[in-house]
């Protein structure tokens, strides 16, 4: 058994959440160390050549959640970070039409006229309410959620803080916003809209990476999680990240080395090391030892209390919250190298709606019956995509008139009903999909070099993604807020002194955000009583 | 299928001859057309509007057409006002409001004729009149790109029009709407507008829209008549006193801070609302407004000194911020600094004094001065000839 | 009050109806209820459908009814009498296994699923005890607090807090979700889980993985104390009858026959209801136990603010569950049921995932080819229900959407084919001992009922449309935004099954809104 030095912090995973949570120790003046399972780091927020000359984003695609807090207060621009909005985007029709999501309002209106009068009409109003939400998380993302449970000063203030903000807004409101909250995203666009094809397209937010149907309640909630982002100040913007979402990751990285801290790559973390009912380190799976008065797991829940503790270690209770804990797969991703820009029927290569996220669903229908595929346990034979082709802004990601795309997809089941994954059922899901695609695209197929297709399974074994759950967990609400990832272990800290979470499965959840990791390094820094580094959320104007 | 519309921004049935005349090219998009700003020179097109005669395409104007066996219930449940009041024949001047009583536009309903409606607003509301007609037996046509529309405003403006042949057009009282036959079609003719001066509204269909304005400008020469942007009409409705959607207050469904919408009183409008003609909508938490008191108090302030009190907040003696001017503009013709303004209550009051805050820069330097208000009590601009009929014959 | 001939009119003789008017009329107040049918009781009804055979035309269980309400109204006084108590509940997934539940006793399940399943009783008797409270009164206003309100909130509040940190953090964590998960977790059996998923959907437009249901779960089991539910003599129609003898021992007039045209306004304010045949009757307070949606429509759009019209156009109500009625020449036999429980509560459902496959078709407004149902045969316990010897059988059946998409025209015999056959699968050669079937689809319950969707509960009990929200933003707390006009049925708060507490609530906040003004 190797021992190395004693660290003041010791991060396990090298996520963007795990190395927020390490710069912010390590400006705190902490030594921290990093340890990463993987040979490189960004863990789901990472740029690979899979295909010579080709850089995939090959988890995470797009960035908006990042709080710009973070980015501006870790100085991720000076370290490498480049974010480059686009706006809207567009749904293939079967009949070879297409609902175009255009960037600008009065051609949008247009368009949705050309779908439903009314339902152009009907935008602004929802615009408008799905806003007056926005707001109201917004302002809950860079805190710790309050024990409602607690009767301490601190909880007490915070159960006041997210009281009044729903009272704030009004008796009507403040209903409407507990309707929104609870409401299935299908349920809340039918208020508003008649096509098909443009609720189709908006409720697609509600389900990306949550294993629910549109007609599941809660998946407005899911809605908010992907409209409450922003690229320099527009809220519910999205943009690419140039060079892929690995510039994410490496510009985290490079503030935390530029604080003094470390960062050691194809380290696997074994076993959380407890001594006297305290963490005390980390044993990797080859016997090193690595010590430090504290240990932050950037991993999911199930992972961390499932497979990193000794289970004596832990109260049982902890552990029956852990297994107990939803974090189930419902997505699978295709990286595909195109030998050329596609075309799409109907679609004129110069349109701006090729900047944009493309998906094919023209109903909810069809979004919900892509669902009942999975509850079966079966890929959706008829899948929710959301497609990008990041090479149409970022030209660091293909060679000159090449292109990469990046096909997300819904719903994926982390194991078949009838047996695991194997390598034929991945290939059958990725033709599935390519398929699906090429209803739309005469000239897609032609034009694949390469394609890189990944199950729940693969995200797990590669990733560490348990069940390949995206966001570390189902955002439902036993699991968001306070209750994440489960009642009292929902302020960062974990089960056993010196041990915290920093990963998406905590408050405020999944998504390239980072505000996990710096609310953890909060609390941590308040239990060493040491003055708080991380920055306040940006006033709610 | 409809075809895709690829274009960025549309122009007007006008759009030949608005390019044609527009030198400064000066365009802001309105509701998805292309409007001139200013034509040539924005104190001109003022001074047509109040001198001669100034004509603004006011196409873009949403335009509803509502009709059917419900259609006269519905707009009295719509509107504050006694839409019955409103004859055949009749414009009235108009808001309408949510269930909270907080203003969502305001537009003009032409009557006509019995049963037959059409509603001309700034803002899109064809959601909230299809919430209105839930369980209800009428027709609402958009008709927006179906009705193109020049306003014609100005001392000459009868003058010319009658010069393209619009007999007897001087005997039509404000407020009165006339059809007559044009190029092969119809022409409607409103004395409304949007200046408070003499001035009329021609509606036509867009395939004779520029036969109309080929006549109106040939017909007008001899009256000084001269194509006029928004600038120029900016002007003109703050002159006037009148307030407009989305600058003086946010049309209450596209609110998104509770608390930011306001209500007809809050808006200076108690004359529209008229609590005797049965329900409509938002009458009860209007009602409970007139019991209660309201938040705010919409005002007309002449402010000292000639610098407009833009985006200014409006102070106490005391200095402190009472509220905020929500449209301001030096009036040429009134000869007075005007700020149309929003205060809290209790402020506004004739006792109180008031100051705006105003900011202005000379050459880099600014200077902040705090200049005293008055409050308008009555029009700011009213020339006999607004109302006079038959119109005078300038 | 004014000079008008009744203080108060109810709208519709169902058992929240005439819960309120009895309570209206034992403050002195002069009520009379109108009823369109004949009978009282609304959704609580007895019909002959074959000759000699009388069932519950739609509830065929009690187990909801508010203990508060009986005693105040004295319905055991007024008649009411229980063929059975506490019946067992028993899974049939049609292959003889069997899984029993009576009480917090399992019949048919592991040791662990029997301890489990104890633990799991005994937490959600004391979140329903405090859900209770919550339904007890109307729901104070959380922003516009006025009155008792922030008295009440407070008292809410401490309610939830006695639940203790471990039951309070689970209530906080289950509250919204699904039972599918929390089945999942806490217990092996799948006839138990399933069993569970049933009572967790019946009524809705949910399946067991539609997150709501654990709510919808404890909404269930609101009063039940934990047992099983109750068989009433007579069938349902006996429950409607003791709550009109109740009402008219409090001083209420119910006419029956009697169909409303409109609630009419004058100055903006409730002023009566008009008559179908012309007739109007004057009162300065109207209390509808009409479905939100029907009473809306009596009040006319005119009369209504645009924007709750569209919310009132929103409220989700539509209709997933039919009722099958079966006359029997003799007792079917249940392979693996011991005969002597041929009377319990029985559930046709196999697993989670098959009440969860059945709704699925619902989504898409077909009907389940594999219905699942609540099955009871009354007769065993009751006799006057049936000719001597014979049997009636009574299933709530789901999934029959409202709005089937091929049409009821085309839908009615398939589904009614579908359900036979789930029944072919628990009881073999039950089919040959049918000799009258009827099948009360939800455009049935609407036209026999009045019920606009016919959803049973009035509306969806979704989080969206429950507590605080229900049924609607502006008609939360009884009263409506008409003066005068409040909902006193299970549109209101706390909603569906035979509970009887909007009536009461909706009484109590008429009485206090005298007080006030």
């Amino acid at each position: 058994m190797k021992r190395m030095r004693q660290y003041d912090a010791i991060v396990i995973g090298a996520g963007h959440n795990g190395l927020c949570n390490a710069a912010y120790l390590a400006k705190a003046g902490l030594d921290v160390l990093v340890l990463e399972r993987n040979p490189h780091i960004g863990g789901a927020s990472v740029s690979r050549e899979l295909y010579p000359g080709w850089t995939y984003s090959n988890c995470s695609y797009v960035c908006s959640l990042l709080r710009p807090e973070i980015s501006r207060d870790l100085e991720l621009a000076k370290h490498g970070l480049q974010v480059v909005p686009y706006h809207g985007g567009v749904t293939f029709t079967r009949d070879g039409d297409y609902f175009g999501n255009y960037p600008d309002a009065e051609r949008l209106y247009r368009e949705m006229a050309r779908h439903s009068l009314r339902d152009a009409n009907a935008y602004e109003r929802f615009e408008a309410d799905v806003t007056k939400q926005t707001r109201l998380i917004r302002q809950f993302l860079l805190a710790t959620p309050p024990d409602p449970t607690s009767v301490k000063p601190k909880d007490l203030k915070g159960l006041i803080e997210l009281a009044s903000a729903f009272t704030g807004m009004g008796e009507e409101g403040l209903l409407d916003s507990v309707r929104f909250w609870t409401m299935s995203i299908g349920d809340f666009l039918d208020e508003y809209f008649e096509s098909d094809v443009i609720k189709a397209h908006l409720s697609g937010s509600g389900v990306i990476g949550t294993a629910l149907g549109v007609y599941s309640p809660g998946t407005a909630y899911v809605l908010l999680h992907h409209y409450m982002g922003e690229v320099d100040g527009n809220v519910g913007a999205w943009g690419f990240a140039r060079g892929g979402m690995g510039a994410v990751a490496n510009a985290l990285a490079n503030s935390l080395r530029a604080c003094g801290g470390e960062i050691i790559c194809d380290a696997d973390v074994h076993r959380v090391i407890v001594e006297r009912g305290r963490a005390a380190g980390v044993a990797l799976a080859d016997g090193t030892e690595y010590r430090a008065k504290l240990v932050v797991s950037n991993l999911d829940p199930k992972r961390t209390f499932l497979k990193c503790f000794d289970a004596s270690d832990l109260p049982a209770a902890v552990v029956e919250q852990a297994r107990n804990f939803k974090i189930r797969g419902s997505s699978g991703k295709l990286n595909i190298a195109l030998d050329g820009l596609p075309t799409f029927n109907g679609l004129s290569p110069g349109s701006p709606l090729m900047l944009t996220d493309m998906h094919c669903t023209d109903s909810l229908e069809r979004m919900e019956r892509a669902y009942d595929d999975w509850k079966a346990g079966t890929w959706s034979k008829d899948p929710y995509v959301d497609m990008l082709i990041p090479t149409t802004v970022d030209p660091t990601m293909a060679p000159p008139g090449k292109h990469m795309m990046t096909v997300f997809v819904q719903y994926c089941p982390p194991t078949l009903a009838d047996g695991p994954w194997t390598p034929e059922a991945r290939d059958a899901f990725g033709q599935t999909v390519i398929d699906q695609l090429a209803e739309h695209s005469p000239n897609f197929k032609d034009l694949i070099l390469d394609c890189e297709v990944r199950t729940p399974h693969e995200l797990e074994d590669e990733v560490g993604l348990t069940e390949g759950n995206i966001f570390h967990g189902e955002l439902t609400f036993d699991q968001l807020l306070f209750n994440r990832p489960f009642p009292g272990c929902a302020q960062y800290r974990g089960p056993l002194r010196g041990f915290y979470l920093c990963g998406s499965g905590t408050h405020p959840g999944g998504g390239v955000m980072a505000a996990p990791g710096a609310n953890a390094a909060r609390e941590i820094l308040a239990d060493l009583k040491r003055p708080d580094l991380t920055p306040p959320s940006y006033p709610n104007d | 299928m409809t075809p895709h519309d690829d274009r960025m921004l549309l122009d007007t049935p006008f759009g030949s001859r608005v390019q044609a005349a527009c030198e400064l090219r000066e365009w802001e998009p309105w509701k998805g057309y292309a409007s001139p700003i200013a034509y040539e020179d924005m104190e001109l097109e003022y001074f047509a509007v109040r001198n001669a005669t100034g004509v603004f395409d006011l196409t873009p104007m949403t335009k509803y057409r509502i009709g059917g066996p419900d259609a006269a219930a519905f707009l009295n449940r719509l509107m504050t006002r006694d839409v019955g009041k409103i004859r055949p024949g009749r414009v009235g001047y108009a808001v309408w409001c949510n269930d909270a009583g907080m203003v969502l536009d305001d537009g003009t309903l032409f009557h006509l004729s019995r049963g037959d409606y059409r509603l001309c607003a700034q803002e899109r509301c064809l959601d909230w009149l299809l919430t209105s007609a839930l369980g209800l037996d009428l027709t609402i046509v958009d008709e927006t790109a179906e009705v193109a529309a020049l306003a014609v405003q100005g001392p000459t403006s009868c003058a010319a029009l009658r010069a393209m042949g619009l007999e007897g057009l001087e005997a039509l009282r404000p407020f009165g709407l006339r059809h007559y036959p044009f190029d092969g079609g119809e022409l409607m003719v409103s004395r409304t507008g949007f200046t408070g001066d003499l001035g009329y509204e021609v509606w036509v269909a867009p395939a004779h829209a520029e036969a109309l304005w080929d006549a109106l400008f040939a017909a007008g020469r001899n009256h000084l008549i001269r194509p006029m942007g928004n600038a120029a009409l900016e002007l003109a409705r703050i002159e006037a006193g009148f307030i407009q959607a989305g600058v003086d207050f946010v049309p209450a469904e596209q609110v998104v801070r509770h608390g930011r919408a306001r209500s007809p009183f809050e808006l200076g409008l108690d004359w529209l609302v008229d609590f005797d003609k049965g329900h409509f909508t938002g009458r009860g938490a209007l009602l409970r407004e007139r019991a209660e008191g309201s938040r705010f108090r919409f005002l007309r302030l002449d402010v000292e000194g000639n610098k407009p009190a833009s985006e200014s907040f409006i102070l106490n003696k005391r200095g402190e911020t009472v509220g905020h001017a929500t449209s301001a503009a030096w009036c040429p013709s009134a000869k007075r600094n005007v700020a149309l303004a929003s205060l809290e209550m209790p402020w506004g009051r004739p006792e109180d004094e008031l100051y705006a805050e105003i900011y202005t820069s000379r050459e880099l330097r600014w200077t902040r001065v705090e200049a005293r208000c008055r409050i308008i009590d009555g029009p700011i601009w009213d020339p006999p000839r607004r109302r006079q009929t038959p119109a005078p014959n300038f | 009050m004014t000079d008008a001939a009744y203080d108060a009119l109810v709208v519709g003789a169902g058992h929240n109806g005439l819960t309120c008017a009895a309570y209206l009329a034992r403050s002195g107040r002069k009520v009379l209820v109108l009823e369109a049918g004949e009978r009282p009781g609304g959704l609580a009804a007895t019909r002959e459908f074959a000759d000699g055979f009388r069932v519950s035309a739609a509830a065929h269980l009690l187990n909801m009814l508010s203990p508060e309400v009986a005693k105040d109204l004295a319905l055991e006084r007024q008649g009411l009498a229980y063929a059975a108590r506490n019946l067992k509940t028993v899974v049939l997934p049609g292959d003889g296994r069997q899984l029993a539940i009576d009480g917090d006793r399992l019949e048919g399940a592991s040791a662990s699923d029997q301890a489990a399943f104890t633990v799991f009783q005994r937490q959600m008797q004391r979140f329903a005890k405090v859900l209770n409270r919550f339904c007890m009164r109307p729901f104070p206003r959380l922003t516009e607090r006025r009155g008792r309100d922030n008295w009440l909130l407070a008292k809410l509040a401490w309610d939830v807090r006695t639940l203790g940190k471990a039951n309070m953090r689970e209530l906080l964590r289950i509250g919204a979700i699904n039972i599918h998960d929390v089945a999942e977790e806490k217990f092996d059996s799948p006839l138990l889980k399933a069993a569970l998923g049933m009572d967790a959907v019946l009524g809705s437009h949910m399946g067991p993985r539609s997150p709501n249901t654990v709510y919808a779960y404890l909404h269930r089991h609101l009063n039940d104390g934990g047992q099983g539910p109750a068989l009433v003599r007579g069938g349902m129609g006996a429950l409607g009858d003791a709550f009109a003898a109740a009402a008219e021992a409090a001083g209420a007039t119910i006419r029956y026959g009697a169909r409303i045209s409109s609630i009419d306004l004058t100055d903006c304010r409730t002023a009566g209801v008009t008559l179908a045949d012309g007739s109007a009757i004057a009162a300065p307070v109207v209390a509808s136990n009409a479905d939100l949606k029907s009473t809306f429509r009596l009040v006319g759009p005119l009369n209504l603010d645009a924007g709750f019209v569209r919310r009132v156009h929103n409220f989700r109500a539509r209709g997933v569950t039919a009722k099958l009625h079966l006359a029997l020449d003799g007792l079917p036999e249940f392979p693996g049921l011991d005969p002597a429980d041929a009377g319990s509560r029985l559930l046709a459902a196999t697993t989670m995932d098959g009440i969860e496959g059945a709704f699925n078709h619902a989504k898409y407004g077909e009907c389940s080819p594999l219905p699942v149902m609540e099955i009871s045969i009354p007769s065993v316990h009751d006799a006057s229900l049936a000719p001597p010897g014979k049997h009636v059988l009574s299933a709530v059946a789901q999934y029959a959407p409202y709005a089937l998409k091929a049409g009821w025209q085309a839908g009615r015999e398939p589904f009614m084919r579908s359900c036979l056959e789930r029944l072919e699968a628990i009881a073999p050669g039950i089919g040959e001992q049918v000799t009258a079937a009827e099948l009360l689809t939800p455009p049935d319950l609407e036209a026999e009922f009045g019920l606009r969707g016919g959803h049973w509960h009035h509306g969806e009990i979704a989080l969206d449309q429950a507590l605080f929200t229900r049924p609607i933003p502006g008609a939360n707390h009884y009263a409506t935004p008409v003066p005068g006009l409040y909902l006193c049925g299970a549109s209101a708060h706390p909603g569906g099954g035979l509970l009887g507490l909007a009536g009461r609530n909706a009484a109590k906040t008429i009485l206090a809104g005298e007080a006030a003004s």
